[in-house]
């Protein structure tokens, strides 16, 4: 990362010399041609914006086309390969077929979505949410996120951000022109980690990441891609510093269905002093196993949420409206159901934990750590045991990034290596892990479990 | 804004009644400077009051009637469709989308364009703007605007931390102006507006909200003033299919060395009449597209799959039938030339004096010969076409959008004088419209 920031001030020099010879040039036309070719100028005239500068490598991009191959078992990117609730399906093709449905509604989100999003979350928070002034509807809660950076932090702002984080709040932080602090969940020591649960974030060492020029800090609870739960307790010290510091917390929970048992998901805009700071993020994608319909939303106090929608209504305005619709419907349906289950905000997670214990068991018969999630929808897996030589594949990468790329390609078993997920400094500590994805149909994870089980043949 | 910044503390503490009434929320500022001086939005405003007022709404630019049964027809296809249609889809474009696209638009561009490289599918075109300005815009560049220009361009260059250069389109001097085609653009007033600074011009053809389709002279006086100042062009084309009376659209990057220099961008959402899909690209040379893929793997990341998918199909089945009677793209501008003569005998009917629009969705009409008190003290220190239209939608019941909206602050107040009406609706709503105008001038 630091290297990345140094090509960029190498870069703006060169620019600044460019800049400089170009308007040389307009000024003395015809003697400048013979010292600079339309090459150079032309160079300078279609250099790219400053703020993506070092944004361009991007770990989805890389590995999404390397898995792409049907023949390989996909445990990598995270995305279910099980269906959707009928319903949803059902209630999208009935919007569809409403003539209104297919034009513009609402751009700050469609009103019966919100109406919904208001009464879900209302009943979750236990207060009031205003849909139309505390509730933006994004596309995705990648989205939400980008809207709630975009609006909120400003160039010269520190961020704080947990490790491992989902891999785009880094370059959001840094294309808002903001710097990331980074603070990582580190093993409890002595302890072995076979639990997310196993993870902690040191509060001596987090006090010390704020500034006065801390914006705000990010979590994501369900972690991705650990799969921690942040406790009460852990969410009240991160709240205390958010108080003494006065920062915003931008809370990205769109896992927060997917909590197995003995784990209760706590949102952190429910503690004292916390809602009027905090923008809490969801996932129609995650919430409906529909990652392809990418809507997600922000809710927060109207102070916050406004500048939310500024963004909005200046980057793309409105979201689909018969997609907003179809989640509209879902939402209703499961808010009845609240409670039950067969609500599918709790099946779903009843569904997945089967698949969460079947997936470690298989690792753990063939040898490897898995680390078994509190929450969400992935496990992160040690292969230390495995003692894979990959000498041959040089040393420009971190250890995972190169078993990940050589178990695709001689295992036919997609992964993500979890370094991605980390900051240069904690590459080491995360560097034997790998990411499973276990929202899979149960003869995907018997595949896996196939080629694990013989992974020692050749 | 730095000292005001500083200050600010301190001016909270002297003021303790402007604390909300929970605690108080940093001392400093809030937002990002970058949300400073955008968040005024005219559609924000303008759909809420058509929608408190139950008003005949030809104001906002969407049909009010259905994308046709071809597309629909596809989404449900996509909808029922495997797993894989609901779950992500390849970030920068499905790639059955992209496939699509780029061999349409190869064929009517005459440019070969790599379906992974060149094109880059957004959440409509307003996404592919957005995409476009912040990854070529820097603080300190110059965009030229050409007025009248849809309204998100100007913030967009602002948030980007560009400078917005606005250039007018002029009605003709001398003849009475009853066309699109009568409003020009100066090169010399363009030319003067060109400096070292400029980095790239935005232009709209056909133009919203005038309807002007730019002829391929005009097209080429600006593609030579990019060229000799190596300016980027970035060319809204989103009504591309809808042109009147023998009017061409022309592809600004069709035309010799404009390729490699300019962005087009396209809709889903008005090529088949399904706005709230919001389906958009950008194509352009790859090395233009490869930054603007950035901003995207950094904002929104994927579009809907089933949206995308359906949008391919459609795009399919016009490739098949191109410039036959039964392609969409000949059926849609010829519904749409009648609607266009339907509004504009009816504006003239009463009165008014409506600009034949050569393309697009949308009429201004002249409104300088009504007589109207308009007395509403809430608007007094808007501008005149404003004022207008709020009384238009309160006291008639008739939507519209003012056309100083899409002027800038510079130039508003010589064309405040212009309403835009959206004929882009069913019969119904356009006779219901012609019923109000009448009432409304027989009361006269």
């Amino acid at each position: 990362m630091g290297e990345e920031e140094s090509r960029g001030g190498r870069m703006s020099y060169t620019r600044r010399i460019l800049n400089a010879f170009r308007f040389t040039c307009r000024s003395f036309p015809t003697n400048c041609r013979r010292f600079c070719t339309s090459q150079s100028v032309m160079a300078s005239r279609h250099t790219h914006a400053k703020r993506i500068e070092g944004l361009d490598k991007n770990v989805w991009v890389a590995f999404t086309s390397l898995a792409a191959d049907p023949s390989i078992v996909n445990l990598g990117q995270g995305f279910p390969d099980i269906p959707p609730p009928s319903y949803v399906k059902d209630a999208l093709a009935k919007a569809a077929s409403v003539d209104r449905m297919n034009q513009y509604t609402r751009g700050f989100g469609h009103p019966s979505l919100v109406k919904a999003l208001s009464q879900v979350y209302g009943k979750v928070y236990s207060r009031q949410v205003d849909p139309l002034k505390e509730i933006l509807v994004t596309v995705g809660g990648y989205g939400s996120l980008f809207s709630t950076i975009q609006g909120l932090v400003d160039e010269g702002d520190e961020v704080i951000i947990v490790e491992p984080f989902f891999d785009c709040y880094v370059p959001m932080v840094r294309m808002a022109g903001a710097k990331p602090v980074l603070i990582p969940l580190r093993p409890k020591p002595g302890k072995k980690t076979v639990s997310s649960a196993d993870w902690y974030l040191d509060p001596d060492e987090l006090s010390a990441k704020f500034s006065s020029k801390t914006k705000a800090i990010i979590i994501n609870t369900p972690n991705n891609p650990i799969g921690k739960v942040f406790t009460r307790g852990e969410l009240q010290m991160i709240a205390d510093l958010c108080i003494k510091h006065d920062t915003l917390c931008f809370s990205d929970e769109v896992y927060e269905w997917l909590v197995y048992k003995g784990h209760q998901h706590v949102k952190i805009a429910t503690l004292p002093g916390m809602w009027d700071r905090t923008i809490t993020i969801g996932s129609a994608g995650k919430t409906f196993s529909v990652t392809g319909w990418k809507l997600g939303w922000s809710i927060g106090p109207e102070h916050l949420i406004k500048h939310l929608q500024t963004v909005m209504q200046n980057t793309l305005y409105t979201c689909p409206t018969p997609l907003q619709e179809a989640v509209a419907q879902g939402l209703l349906l499961n808010y009845k159901l609240m409670g039950q289950p067969d609500c599918y905000f709790s099946s779903l997670a009843e569904e997945l934990e089967g698949k969460r214990d079947h997936l470690a068991a298989i690792l753990q018969e063939a040898g490897m750590s898995p680390v078994v999630p509190e929450g969400g929808y992935f496990m992160l897996v040690d292969v230390t045991p495995l003692n894979q030589d990959l000498s041959h594949m040089g040393d420009d990468e971190a250890y995972d990034y190169k078993f990940v790329k050589w178990m695709i390609k001689e295992k036919k078993l997609a992964a993500i290596p979890v370094t991605a997920f980390v900051g240069e400094e904690s590459k080491e500590q995360f560097e034997k892990y790998i990411r499973l994805c276990f929202i899979k149909e149960d003869s995907t994870l018997e595949a896996a479990g196939d080629i694990l089980k013989n992974w020692r043949k050749v | 804004m730095g000292i005001i910044r500083i200050l600010a503390p301190y001016l909270t503490l002297l003021r303790p009644n402007l604390v909300q009434n929970h605690q108080l929320i940093m001392a400093r500022r809030l937002y990002a400077s970058r949300t400073i001086g955008v968040d005024k939005n005219v559609w924000v405003e303008f759909t809420q009051l058509a929608a408190d007022y139950k008003a005949v709404n030809l104001g906002q630019g969407f049909p009010d009637f259905s994308p046709p049964q071809f597309v629909q027809d596809a989404f449900c296809k996509a909808v029922s469709g495997g797993p894989q249609m609901h779950q992500y889809t390849r970030a920068f474009g499905h790639p059955r989308l992209v496939k699509s696209l780029a061999k349409f638009f190869s064929r009517v561009v005459g440019h070969e364009i790599d379906p992974f490289e060149d094109v880059l599918v957004t959440v409509g075109a307003y996404q592919a703007l957005f995409c476009a300005f912040q990854a070529l815009i820097d603080d300190g560049d110059e965009v030229i605007i050409v007025e009248p220009f849809f309204d998100c361009y100007q913030p967009m260059v602002l948030m980007a931390g560009g400078t917005a250069v606005y250039v007018p389109l002029r009605p003709k001097g001398g003849s009475s102006v009853l066309s699109s085609g009568d409003w020009v653009l100066s090169a010399e007033e363009l030319t003067s507006k060109i400096t070292p600074r400029t980095k790239a011009i935005i232009i709209n053809t056909p133009n919203n909200p005038l309807g002007k389709v730019y002829k391929v002279e005009e097209l080429q006086m600006i593609a030579d003033l990019c060229i000799k100042h190596d300016l980027l062009c970035f060319s809204d084309e989103v009504y591309e299919w809808l042109t009147y009376d023998g009017a061409k659209h022309v592809k600004i990057a069709s035309l010799p060395g404009m390729w490699e220099r300019t962005i087009t961008v396209g809709s889903a959402g008005k090529t088949f009449s399904a706005t709230g899909w919001k389906v958009g690209w950008a194509i352009s040379s790859g090395k233009l597209i490869k930054h603007m893929k950035i901003i995207h793997q950094n904002s929104v990341y994927h579009c809907a799959t089933a949206a995308q998918e359906a949008v391919s199909h459609g795009f399919d089945r016009e490739y098949e039938l191109f410039g036959t009677p039964e392609s969409y793209f000949q059926q849609l501008p010829a519904m749409l030339h009648q609607k266009r003569q339907k509004l504009a005998s009816c504006l003239r009917s009463v009165g008014l004096q409506p600009v034949m629009p050569e393309g697009g969705y949308f009429m201004i009409t002249d409104i300088s010969s009504v007589n109207v008190d308009l007395n509403d003290e809430s608007t007094k220190n808007e501008s005149y076409d404003f004022r207008f239209v709020k009384w238009l939608i309160k006291e008639k019941g008739l939507a519209t959008i003012p056309v100083s909206a899409f002027f800038s602050p510079e130039h508003s107040k010589e064309f405040d004088k212009y309403i835009r009406f959206c004929f882009v609706k069913e019969d119904s709503t356009l006779e219901a419209a012609e019923e109000i105008l009448r009432k409304w001038s027989q009361k006269e």
